[in-house]
């Protein structure tokens, strides 16, 4: 059964072609298996906006709210802990925001947010997505170091960030923690996931 | 080896010479336990190193075994229940409690990951002093690094399942760490997740993988290591070559059967290791929080991440390696060097057949160089390993910078240093040391 001598380039070419015609066929196969991988049409309706009470929130206190998943703070920033952001300036990443897709456009402000003292940010380490601890003593008391002006710590990996969620330079996390985009309500409401009053 | 060369069975006109007749004329019995086991000689002079290879396949055996009837009562569900407590971490405390047995099972299998990253690092310390990778075997390492790859995928996805904190923490870094590939890493670590967030449909699938996808691989992979060993032969602590010297019926001199020989000695290996290993999973199954962190004994929380989180122990290595990388090259950012070089720390392994460049293959025969060189990289691996476990700080991230440094140079370095080292001449024989 050996063919010595001449090889049917003809039928070669027939065994390549069907191959090929095989090969396609069988890619396509792949394509319901990689997409049943995607997010299911459940887990993408799941993204609807929450409305928070913060009429309780005193000052100097921080809550947290679940939205898509993720912690949601919102901090009633001190005039103390307002006070510590120019004097971080040069010590943090993006000072000014400038990385568009962190904030909504509103949130672009020295501050970080629509009002002044409240900062509502989505408490997820822009590194690999841990949950940063509060750290809002200054100084070492903490376990921080001794010139801490007070922030937050990703315990996972060591990013710190100020006040208004803005990363510190030379750390794992290459951006500000993430501003969701936020509406206010009547007074102490507020609902996060949608910028205008939605119906 | 096998196949072919063996002489079929003939029976003696017993019934189960005749039963083993019908089968052998049908199906390969008598040359694979030949070619595999009674008439595979390996060299004479294996020493204590050589017991990790069979004992990662006992604890292969063990942790299938109890993963089938973990499997059982175990429910891949993110839900929270009536009591509000998510069903998947509330059936693993189910199988701690109510399950006759079921403690025991469960401990024998989180006992047994850990066992089984122990007796293969050790496995793999024994390749790399006596150049098992070298030629002829490269193909036996490669196999193994696979098999090293697939162990670390499985342990990952099977740590997830008792959706406890560190579970769910551990699964959000380092699915995120796909997130840090430029253009498709964000897309991808949705594809891995199967959601926008760490949940059930990650729950689903990790377990998907754990129990079926990558226990098949493994399997597949373990066989092909052991064939690819079979045909080359194994080495030795000499790092000399037994096929050189043959006797007359073409046998190496300094080659035994494995079987009666090395089954035997390596009951005696299965005997202590199960020992020990029974003192860990009756004593002390929580391994003073390095098998088990006490932070997964807490059921997942979505918005809270424990105030210290780490890997389990087997990847505090890589995962001090990824914390120590804090530098931005060629405009992309640190964190995706980070995950660059912790996977690169993985795979380097999968080099070393093309590093080594020595004239000998052991460690035994070698000059200093390489004795510093293996002694600090071990060294360094166990400074990393240690510093994984601790929280970030400014010392443990400058320490495990100077050691991430050394491990690469360890192994770039290589083609030179294991080149300029001095060697003595090896033997012809095998020595009985």
């Amino acid at each position: 059964m050996s063919n010595q001598g001449k090889v049917d380039c003809g039928r070669r070419r027939l065994i390549v072609a069907t191959a090929a015609v095989g090969g396609v066929g069988a890619v396509g196969a792949l394509v319901p298996f990689v997409s049943s991988l995607l997010p299911s049409e459940r887990a993408k309706a799941a993204g609807a906006p929450v409305e928070v009470d913060i009429g309780k929130l005193a000052e100097g206190q921080m809550m947290t709210v679940e939205w898509r998943g993720k912690p949601v703070w919102i901090i009633n920033r001190t005039k103390d802990m307002l006070a510590t952001l120019p004097k971080l300036d040069d010590k943090v990443a993006d000072p000014k925001s400038e990385v568009a897709s962190q904030q909504p456009a509103y949130a672009a402000n020295p501050t970080r947010s629509v009002k002044e003292n409240l900062l509502v940010v989505i408490g997820i380490c822009t590194h690999l997505g841990c949950s940063p601890s509060s750290k809002f003593k200054a100084g070492a008391e903490e376990g921080m170091t001794a010139d801490w002006l007070g922030g937050f710590l990703c315990p996972c990996h060591g990013s710190t960030f100020d006040f208004a969620g803005r990363v510190f330079k030379a750390k794992p996390a290459p951006t500000n923690l993430e501003i969701p985009p936020h509406v206010y309500l009547t007074d102490p409401r507020i609902l996060i996931g949608e910028d205008k009053k939605g119906a | 080896m096998a196949g072919g060369i063996y002489e079929k069975y003939k029976s003696d006109g017993s019934l189960a010479g005749n039963v083993l007749e019908w089968v052998d004329a049908r199906f390969p019995a008598t040359s694979m336990w030949k070619g595999h086991l009674s008439e595979y000689y390996a060299p004479k002079n294996f020493n204590f190193w050589y017991f990790f290879g069979s004992l990662a396949l006992l604890v292969l055996v063990i942790q299938i075994v109890t993963g089938i009837f973990l499997v059982m009562h175990y429910k891949p569900d993110a839900a929270l229940n009536a009591a509000g407590v998510p069903v998947a971490f509330a059936s693993v405390e189910y199988i701690m409690r109510d399950v006759p047995g079921g403690w025991i099972i469960r401990y024998m299998h989180s006992t047994g990951a850990s066992a089984f990253f122990i007796v293969v690092y050790l496995h793999m310390f024994r390749g790399l002093i006596y150049g098992s990778y070298r030629k002829p075997r490269e193909l036996t390492w490669l196999f193994g690094v696979g098999i090293f790859l697939v162990l670390m995928g499985e342990a990952f996805f099977g740590y997830l399942l008792p959706w406890g904190q560190m579970s769910y923490w551990g699964a959000q870094v380092i699915v995120n760490l796909f997130g840090a590939i430029p253009v498709i890493g964000n897309d991808l670590s949705i594809i891995i997740r199967g959601d926008f967030i760490v949940g059930d449909a990650t729950l689903n699938r990790f377990f998907s993988f754990h129990v079926i996808a990558f226990p098949l691989v493994l399997i597949g992979l373990v066989a092909a290591h052991i064939l690819a060993l079979h045909e080359t032969g194994s080495n030795n602590p000499d790092g000399i070559d037994i096929k050189e010297k043959k006797d007359e019926h073409g046998i190496p001199l300094d080659g035994i059967p494995f079987h009666p020989y090395y089954t035997v000695k390596d009951i005696v290996g299965v005997v202590v290791f199960l020992m020990v290993f029974s003192a860990v999973m009756f004593f002390a199954p929580e391994g003073g929080g390095y098998f088990l962190e006490t932070p997964n004994f807490y059921p997942a929380d979505p918005l809270k991440t424990p105030p210290h989180i780490a890997p389990v122990w087997y990847f505090t290595p890589y995962y001090s390696i990824l914390r120590a990388m804090v530098w931005n090259f060629f405009g992309l950012d640190a964190k995706f060097w980070g995950v660059v070089a912790m996977g690169a720390s993985v795979v380097v392994f999968a080099f070393l057949p093309w590093l080594d460049r020595s004239p000998v293959r052991s460690i035994r025969y070698r000059g200093p160089i390489t004795k510093a060189m293996v002694t600090l990289f071990v060294i360094c691996f166990f400074i990393l390993g240690y510093l994984g476990t601790l929280s970030p700080s400014p010392m443990g991230e400058l320490v495990s910078q100077i050691c991430m440094v050394f491990y690469f140079a360890f192994f770039l370095g290589m083609p030179w240093w294991s080149r300029m080292d001095k060697f003595k001449p090896v033997p012809e024989r095998v020595t009985m040391k």
